[in-house]
């Protein structure tokens, strides 16, 4: 398995290069984005505060403290489940050029097209290793929506953000959806073995 | 034993300062599970992943930071000494600003919102919450409180059934299987596997989340359940799915059972997941006003 160092904004190459299992890190920015804030974007039709063409978001609603007008350090920054906003992908791959989706527990079967169609990734990060994930944040650059407080987006600037694995590449895998589809698979067996039939 | 009027105080301090250290000190227990997991592994991915909960466990424990972002939805299993003379509902208020306090002099993310409106007090409280469970315990003179900031991914991750008797036993081993095996990566696996058997629906899933709280390595004192989690436990592991769902020998770090009697046309089972983290944080708290921390 490969690994990789990105800086963002990514490419479609980039995007394109990186297969399941491989680890990926990145320097540069990264979105923070989740649930009220891509409602707000896609489903209240508001305009996003900031342009997404080639960025990598992450799914995350990170504790925070203000230290003066629009200013907030970071507590705690971590990653969040990615299949509440799965809805989503379609419109951020193709009205916005994202290249990256980063998040937990994976994206379904019908983002993988997406991703594939449009050149893009899916990155795992680690879920609740939110301390080691915090200290590669150099620094929240800006908040916006912050009525929206905790969740907000968030731009963050990261360095050796990683290694993150590859959950799903743009070459049509999906790592998640393959090991729950080998694990159900494998279930008639194991409930035989208890003794279910 | 009558309590003195400051021992509410301590409680608030108490609740307010098991909030915050739970979410950075990981249970002994619960580090040590990790670290077997993390010899046992052996594909790259398996000990990439590995090595990143141990890496967050280690800044928890040595640089004081939060392992999870999740400040999840708090929730005390308060267990009051029969001998102790106090006023309940001075008890329950002191809870509450505790949590409070937590949230705002840490400062902690307020995870708890309306659930219609979304509104969200900043304050990690609610109507109903934090959620408080009282239990009596003869002849103590202790206040034992128990608490778990229940992280979101592994809530979202709870199951009920109501089975017929004629399901049998083997109709709740297919429930749990299939459940873990459902919820793949969405509850940061390796989870521990709280099963709850028999009472009614609410009684049942109440059981499922305190199942959760047991320390791994600990079994149910009843034989008959005692050999279900640890059959439960190895079909689990052997299903593949690993930490983060991406694939791995260890699925579950314990599948722990809690049970009740039941009505005699009833067989609930309830399925409530503990991420890989599983905080929770114990204080007992002495009439004299005396604090033991544990977990
Ligand atoms: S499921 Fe648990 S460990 Fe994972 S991000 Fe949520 S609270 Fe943290």
């Amino acid at each position: 398995m490969a690994e990789f160092h990105f800086k963002t904004p990514l490419t479609e190459a980039d995007a394109r290069k990186v297969s399941v299992g491989d680890s990926v890190y990145l320097d540069g920015i990264v979105f923070g984005v989740r649930d009220a804030n891509l409602i707000r974007v896609f489903d209240q039709h508001v305009a996003p505060p900031v342009d997404w063409q080639g960025a990598a978001l992450l799914h995350t609603a990170p504790n925070v403290r203000k230290v003066g007008p629009g200013k907030y350090e970071s507590i705690c920054v971590g990653t969040t489940t990615s299949m509440r906003v799965d809805r989503f992908t379609e419109a951020l791959l193709r009205d916005h050029g994202v290249r990256a989706i980063l998040g937990k527990g994976g994206l379904s079967p019908r983002s993988t097209e997406l991703m594939q169609q449009y050149g893009a990734c899916y990155l795992s990060v680690t879920g609740g290793a939110a301390a080691m994930e915090t200290l590669q944040i150099e620094e929240i650059e800006a908040v916006f929506w912050e009525d929206l407080m905790p969740e907000s987006i968030f731009q963050f600037r990261v360095k050796d953000f990683g290694p993150w694995t590859v959950g799903i590449d743009a070459k049509g895998r999906n790592l998640q959806d393959e090991v729950q589809l080998a694990a159900k698979a494998k279930m008639g067996e194991l409930l035989a073995k208890m003794g279910v039939t | 034993m009558e309590v003195p009027p400051t021992f509410y105080d301590l409680v608030e301090t108490t609740c307010r300062d098991l909030y915050i250290q739970s979410l950075k000190e990981i249970p002994p227990d619960v580090v040590a599970a990790i670290k077997r997991a993390a010899e046992r592994a052996t594909r790259e991915v398996e000990r990439r992943i590995f090595s990143h909960y141990l890496k967050s466990i280690a800044l928890g424990q040595e640089q004081n930071m939060m392992v999870c972002q999740d400040t999840g939805i708090p929730i005390y299993w308060v267990d009051i000494g029969g001998k102790l003379r106090l006023d309940g509902s001075k008890l329950d208020a002191a809870i509450v600003r505790g949590t409070e306090r937590a949230t705002r002099e840490h400062p902690l993310r307020s995870s708890i919102v309306s659930p219609i409106t979304r509104e969200n007090r900043q304050t990690s409280t609610g109507e109903r919450i934090p959620i408080i469970h009282y239990h009596f315990v003869p002849d103590s003179d202790v206040l034992d409180i128990l608490f778990m900031p229940k992280g979101s991914g592994s809530e979202n991750m709870s199951f009920m059934k109501m089975l017929v008797p004629a399901d049998g036993v083997n109709g709740i081993k297919r429930f749990v299987l299939e459940q873990v095996v459902g919820a793949g990566a969405k509850p940061c696996p390796p989870t521990i596997v709280g099963v709850g058997i028999g009472g009614s629906s609410d009684l049942c899933m109440t059981l499922a989340k305190k199942a959760t709280t047991r320390p791994l390595g600990t079994l149910n004192p009843d034989p008959q359940l005692a050999a279900l989690e640890t059959e439960l436990c190895e079909a689990i592991n052997q299903t593949g799915i690993g930490p983060q769902g991406l694939g791995g020998d260890t699925t579950a770090l314990g599948v722990h059972i809690e049970s009740a009697w039941t009505h005699i046309t009833c067989n609930p089972v309830a399925v409530n997941l503990q991420c890989w983290r599983a905080e929770r944080r114990r204080a007992k708290i002495s009439a004299e006003g005396k604090v033991e921390v544990g977990f």
